[in-house]
């Protein structure tokens, strides 16, 4: 069998995707909590985030290129929500998601255009790089770094919503557009709001997950995206720690299954799977409100 | 009523047939054109769209399992296929396989859609409860879930796992897909214009209403998923035929994502727009634009952004333009018509009646 320290590897790994996987949840479930839409293009804003870092930093280096990686992050974000996803805002709610589709596949395809579809080196940012020795086992600082970044800016974004006004808009609209907007809500600055919480999630998580995999393609935003969004379902879309508790035990149960070779090929289908179950019986998730149909 | 009924069939049997010419002399004198290629792949696409429109725009469920579906009948159509001799060199690394008969072709495309029927009949069974969104994320993970499984080792003698399955028979003419295509689309437009498609229609509206009417929501709708999935399955076989190859890699979900992009294109909740979006979109993708990803020196200056790639921005940019001020798409829900066609040609672009209406409008203004 295999040590103590190995299973103890395979965990903290696990803990480093799902914090990852945590903070672009984040952007799914708020933006679905108020628009009720599957942004599928926020995997693709956390690939773009991905290729502003390479790009920026060769410039700046990349200490220097953070915080102009999230602006930059951000305003991608806010644009798309504005050409895309505003015109939109009374059309029904298929021509909003196939929008989003659009919108993946041109971010994408703008990736490849730009970098020659090929995988670029992501810079290494030193601090992040560097090893931390506890006793006989050796952890990167990353995977240490990673779970505590997230939880402290989950815990900020839950104090943000629940004791800020903006936060407070934020909640009503969800709640209920038409009646937040009779209440003199300006729902279009909620809904920006929204998208650069969550695009300033992704950026992190950008960040964090390229310094761990070492390289950003094009396509690399639909998995991980993708995974996020189920881990927002799981948890019950709309609830911020809903999400971030599922995708903490996505992220450890894929580490899991990656480890063990005869079934590592399903790393991506469990979590599919995992989804169609929630789906089936707790179709709300495990924190979300329950719905009714309006006739 | 009646002589325009004939006249319409005479037309259509008039059209057909200088298709049909058409198609032969391209099939003979330039098989290995572009040309000729765009055709095949059109039509495969088109049977696609269609398929995926019957789900989206004419029942209204937002279903994205169309790639794994196109998979299940690719697999399908390739392991039967596969001539005996061939297997041992195809199954390197599983013995040779586990299946050592042939099927004919024809009964091999037919068994491509019923393996896609059936597992449609599994996949729809938990999922086609759930409302427009979370059918539309299920459907999308049951295909990616389809997808692992085939890769999977143990399936191996029989899916040849992650390695590519080849050496099928392929098409001898252009003509085949064109009009295995065109009959499936028949078939599913004869089907749409019966009591079934106005069944489907009625649950688009308003599902409750259409319960009041006293159909059975599941039961309709599973029908509607089963048949655009067999129909999925048999352009997934045809896929197969085109590309001469197989591998469980390349039906990823942005396969689904294309189709339903040529479905938009063509217009949701219409067969002959899906038609004519699948030919523009594959012609453009594949031909016309061809040309954008080619610098070029004009007037001596090299125009520095036409590179490899810069095809599929345009492109996509154009998609991303119709989806948001052209929501309608190229026919909206109309289908294609004689009557509009010469209605056309009797008055371009209403030129006549506009001129018409001008004329009334200034002689009631002199008139005053």
């Amino acid at each position: 069998m295999h040590g103590f320290s190995y299973i103890l590897d395979i965990l903290l790994s696990g803990i480093t995707v799902g914090s990852l996987y945590a903070l672009i949840a984040i952007g799914y479930t708020m933006v679905y909590g108020i628009l009720r839409l599957i942004n599928f293009a926020h995997g693709d804003i956390f690939m773009m985030a991905g290729f502003f870092m390479v790009y920026v930093s060769a410039t700046t280096g990349p200490l220097l290129a953070i915080p102009i990686v999230l602006v930059l992050t951000v305003l991608l974000g806010v644009l798309i929500e504005k050409a895309a996803y505003k015109p939109l805002r009374s059309a029904p709610r298929m021509s909003v998601m196939i929008s989003a589709i659009g919108v993946s596949y041109l971010l994408q395809n703008l990736a490849t255009y730009l970098t020659g579809g090929l995988a670029k080196a992501y810079p290494e940012i030193p601090f992040l790089k560097s090893t931390l020795s506890i006793g006989s086992l050796n952890v990167k600082m990353i995977t240490i770094v990673t779970p505590i970044l997230t939880l402290l800016l989950v815990a900020g974004l839950v104090i943000f919503i629940n004791k800020t006004k903006i936060g407070i808009a934020m909640r009503a609209v969800s709640k209920d557009f038409e009646t937040a907007r009779l209440m003199g809500i300006q729902v279009n600055s909620v809904i920006s709001v929204t998208f650069v919480i969550g695009s300033l999630l992704a950026g992190v998580g950008s960040i964090l997950y390229f310094t761990n995999y070492g390289q950003v393609s094009p396509m690399i935003g639909a998995m991980p995206g993708l995974k996020a969004f189920v881990a927002a379902v799981f948890g019950g879309i709309g609830s911020i720690p809903g999400a971030v508790l599922g995708a903490f035990i996505i992220g450890i149960c894929e580490s899991f299954i990656k480890s063990n070779d005869a079934i590592a090929i399903f790393s991506n289908a469990f979590t599919f799977a995992l989804l169609i179950v929630v789906l089936l019986f707790k179709p709300t998730g495990m924190f979300g409100e329950a719905q009714s149909e309006k006739v | 009523m009646v002589k325009n009924k004939k006249r319409d069939w005479i037309l259509s049997l008039a059209s057909a047939a200088v298709i049909l010419a058409v198609l032969i002399f391209i099939d003979k004198r330039a098989h290995y054109s572009m040309l000729a290629s765009v055709i095949q792949k059109a039509a495969i696409y088109s049977l696609l769209a269609v398929s995926l429109n019957l789900l989206n725009g004419f029942t209204g469920l937002f279903s994205l399992g169309q790639a794994g579906f196109m998979m299940l009948g690719a697999y399908t159509y390739a392991i039967f296929t596969i001539p005996s001799a061939s297997r041992a060199s195809v199954y390197q690394y599983f013995n040779g396989g586990a299946i050592t008969f042939t099927l004919p072709v024809v009964l091999s495309v037919i068994a491509a859609g019923l393996v896609a029927a059936v597992f449609a009949w599994l996949v729809g069974k938990p999922c086609l409860r759930l409302k427009s969104d979370y059918l539309a994320i299920a459907t999308l993970g049951f295909a990616e879930i389809l997808r692992a499984l085939i890769q999977w080792d143990v399936f191996g003698p029989v899916t040849n796992g992650s390695n590519i399955l080849r050496s099928f028979p392929s098409f001898g003419s252009i003509l085949t897909p064109v009009i295995i295509s065109a009959v499936c689309i028949a078939i599913i437009v004869l089907l749409i214009n019966s009591s079934y498609g106005r069944a489907f229609k009625a649950i688009r509206e308003d599902e409750i209403a259409a319960e009041a009417m006293g159909i059975n929501l599941a039961k309709t709708k599973m029908q509607a998923f089963l048949i655009s999935s067999f129909f999925a399955g048999i352009g997934g076989a045809l896929l197969a035929m085109f590309q001469a190859s197989v591998q469980a890699k390349g039906f990823t979900s942005a396969m689904t994502y294309e189709i339903l992009l040529i479905v938009v294109i063509g217009g949701i909740g219409s067969v002959t727009g899906s038609v004519i979006g699948s030919f523009l979109y594959i012609a453009a993708s594949e031909w016309w634009l061809r040309f954008l990803d080619d610098s070029v020196t004009y007037l001596h200056v090299n125009i520095p952004f036409m590179r490899g790639g810069f095809r599929m921005v345009v492109f996509s940019v154009v998609i991303m333009l119709i989806v948001l001020f052209y929501r309608r798409g190229i026919m909206g829900e109309n289908e294609f018509s004689w009557e509009a066609v010469l209605r056309f040609f009797r008055d371009p672009f209403h030129l006549v009646s506009r001129a018409h209406k001008k004329k009334a409008a200034k002689e009631a203004a002199g008139h005053e």
